[in-house]
């Protein structure tokens, strides 16, 4: 395909992230809300494609979809009380949240605009890229992934605790 | 003209045996500049499942449960009933577009088509042929395991959008089962991977190609391979919600689960989503663990029968008798075994099915690592 298509298509999957994250903030309704943010996770997913970085594209589509997204959609349908509830709360910071957002702006297109342009590395990529990550996870930062699985397994024995039944007996 | 262009309108079909010959000639088909040939490419895994499921699928699913009851089955339509599942569809084609009226109309439309996509979205990476993939990605399994996330998407979104206590609590079963299985299935089929080395569909499947025919499949390479090879296939099971894990759409308990609502052309939508992704899992575990398109057949002596037989068109008939195979005995286990309960399937899941899992991972490694 010609540059000009891949160029189409690139913008395709920006409108789509872009549209359909403002979907997810801006719509009343949550159901929408959280389906909506299936299309941002695709277009995301999408755009770490076009930055051939095509193994976190599917873990961005395994985690966010399949796990957090469900997560989402069961925490919303199990909550029947969450459609009739006021979305507006009492506490309102006009001028500190502008403020904030005004600031947050500010800083990503100071930062745009002063380290944008890519820096590619020195070396290339030779063969696939699952084998390098395969190998600098078990060799390089071999610490921070068991200390993330360590993490990950306290979290899931913390959450069965918290699960399940209290035995009558006791 | 020069000889490049002139390649690009060669018929695929006389192309060479070179690997991804036919999907790489069709990929580089253009008709007035139009990317024509990837519309081709992505129409074909379409066509397949459509014919499949009509014939096999429906038919074929309905004849066997009869011989197995020892009924006849549909009869009328035709000699034998052979024409039954297309008058069904012509059927299916003129019922009137239902969509209950407290139903949520956009989530209850899209929720079949994104089912759909997502049991479809798979066939990118299976290779149909050594000479036809719609991908070769090299992240092709893992895409395939997780792209089945979109599915259980598309379930939450028919089953919320029916606005119907049998579909939400159809979908939540579903979902929960898809989720839960999915861990067993992706450290079964990390097994075949590892002992792969990668996971591009076309070279795992290249790594068991040899002259000895079966012998070179997976399966048969390690005395560890049948239990990730057994995990998987019922994790499958569960995956595609089909019997004795069919209780998302148990009937004596559900009406039908999560399409209780649906009817018309969005009920076959979804049969078609359901049959797609029975033959995807059984192309998945045929792949992985029993050679994909790899001729069974061994060179015997002079008889060479693994030579003969191997070959693009072979491929592509190997695969999909493969793939039907395994379809046959979801279809047997649906009428021998019966449905099992929640407790049970999670109990299933979580205290048998991932503990082997983990178990024979560490051993696949470990026979990885020290036998030669």
């Amino acid at each position: 395909m010609s540059n000009q298509t891949y160029t189409v298509i690139f913008y395709l999957f920006a409108a789509i992230t872009v549209c359909s994250a403002a979907f997810v903030v801006f719509t009343r309704n949550v159901i929408y809300s959280a389906f909506s943010l299936l299309f941002t996770f695709f277009g995301v997913a999408a755009l770490y494609v076009f930055l051939s970085a095509d193994f976190i594209a599917v873990t961005q589509v395994v985690v966010y979809v399949g796990g957090i997204l469900v997560l989402l959609l069961f925490g919303v349908m199990f909550t029947n009380s969450i459609m009739q509830a006021p979305q507006k709360s009492e506490v309102l910071h006009i001028i500190p949240g502008t403020l904030l957002l005004a600031g947050i702006t500010g800083a990503l297109l100071y930062t745009f605009y002063t380290t944008h342009g890519w820096m590619p590395s020195e070396t290339t990529l030779q063969g696939s890229i699952v084998e390098r990550i395969g190998f600098e996870t078990m060799s390089r930062y071999v610490l921070p992934f068991e200390m993330v699985s360590i993490l990950l397994l306290a979290a899931l024995i913390g959450a069965a605790f918290l699960a399940r039944f209290d035995k009558p007996g006791k | 003209m020069s000889s490049t262009a002139l390649s690009q309108f060669s018929i695929p079909f006389l192309m060479g045996n070179n690997l991804n010959a036919w999907s790489e000639a069709l990929a580089g088909f253009n008709l007035f500049g139009l990317p024509l040939g990837l519309v081709i490419l992505a129409a074909i895994p379409l066509v397949f499942i459509a014919l499949y499921s009509l014939t096999y699928g429906v038919y074929g699913e309905r004849k066997i449960s009869a011989f197995m009851q020892d009924r006849l089955g549909p009869m009328e339509v035709g000699k034998w009933g052979i024409l039954q599942t297309l008058a069904d569809i012509l059927k299916l084609l003129q019922k009137e577009d239902i969509v209950p009226t407290s139903a949520d109309k956009f989530l209850f439309v899209i929720g079949p088509g994104i089912l759909f996509v997502g049991s479809f979205l798979a066939y990118a990476v299976l290779p149909f042929s050594p000479a036809f993939i719609g991908a070769s990605l090299n992240v092709g399994l893992f895409y395939a395991i997780g792209i089945v996330a979109l599915e259980v998407v598309g379930i939450l979104a028919a089953g919320w959008g029916s606005n119907n206590k049998w579909s939400l609590y159809g979908a939540v079963r579903s979902v929960a089962q898809i989720v839960s299985y999915e861990i067993p299935a992706a450290i079964a089929l990390l097994c075949g991977a590892m002992m792969a080395g990668t996971l591009d569909m076309q070279k795992i499947t290249m790594l068991q190609s040899g002259s000895l025919g079966f012998a070179h499949f997976f399966l048969f390479q390690t005395p560890i391979a049948w239990l990730p090879f057994l995990i998987y296939f019922i994790a499958s099971l569960a995956e595609v919600n089909r019997a004795p894990f069919d209780i998302p759409e148990a009937e004596s308990e559900l009406v039908a689960g999560y399409f209780t609502e649906y009817s018309g052309m969005k009920f076959a939508v979804i049969f078609l989503a359901e049959y797609g992704s029975m033959f995807m899992v059984s192309a998945i575990i045929s792949i992985v663990f029993l050679g994909g398109w790899n001729s069974p057949l061994p060179n015997i002596g002079p008889l060479a029968l693994n030579d003969l037989t191997n070959g693009p068109l072979w491929g592509a008939f190997w695969i999909i008798t493969k793939g039907f195979f395994f379809i046959f005995v979801q279809m047997w286990l649906r009428w021998t075994l019966p449905r099992l309960r929640v407790d049970q399937l999670m109990y299933l899941c979580w205290k048998v099915l991932t503990p082997f899992a983990f178990v024979s991972f560490v051993l696949t490694a470990i026979w990885e690592v020290y036998v030669p």
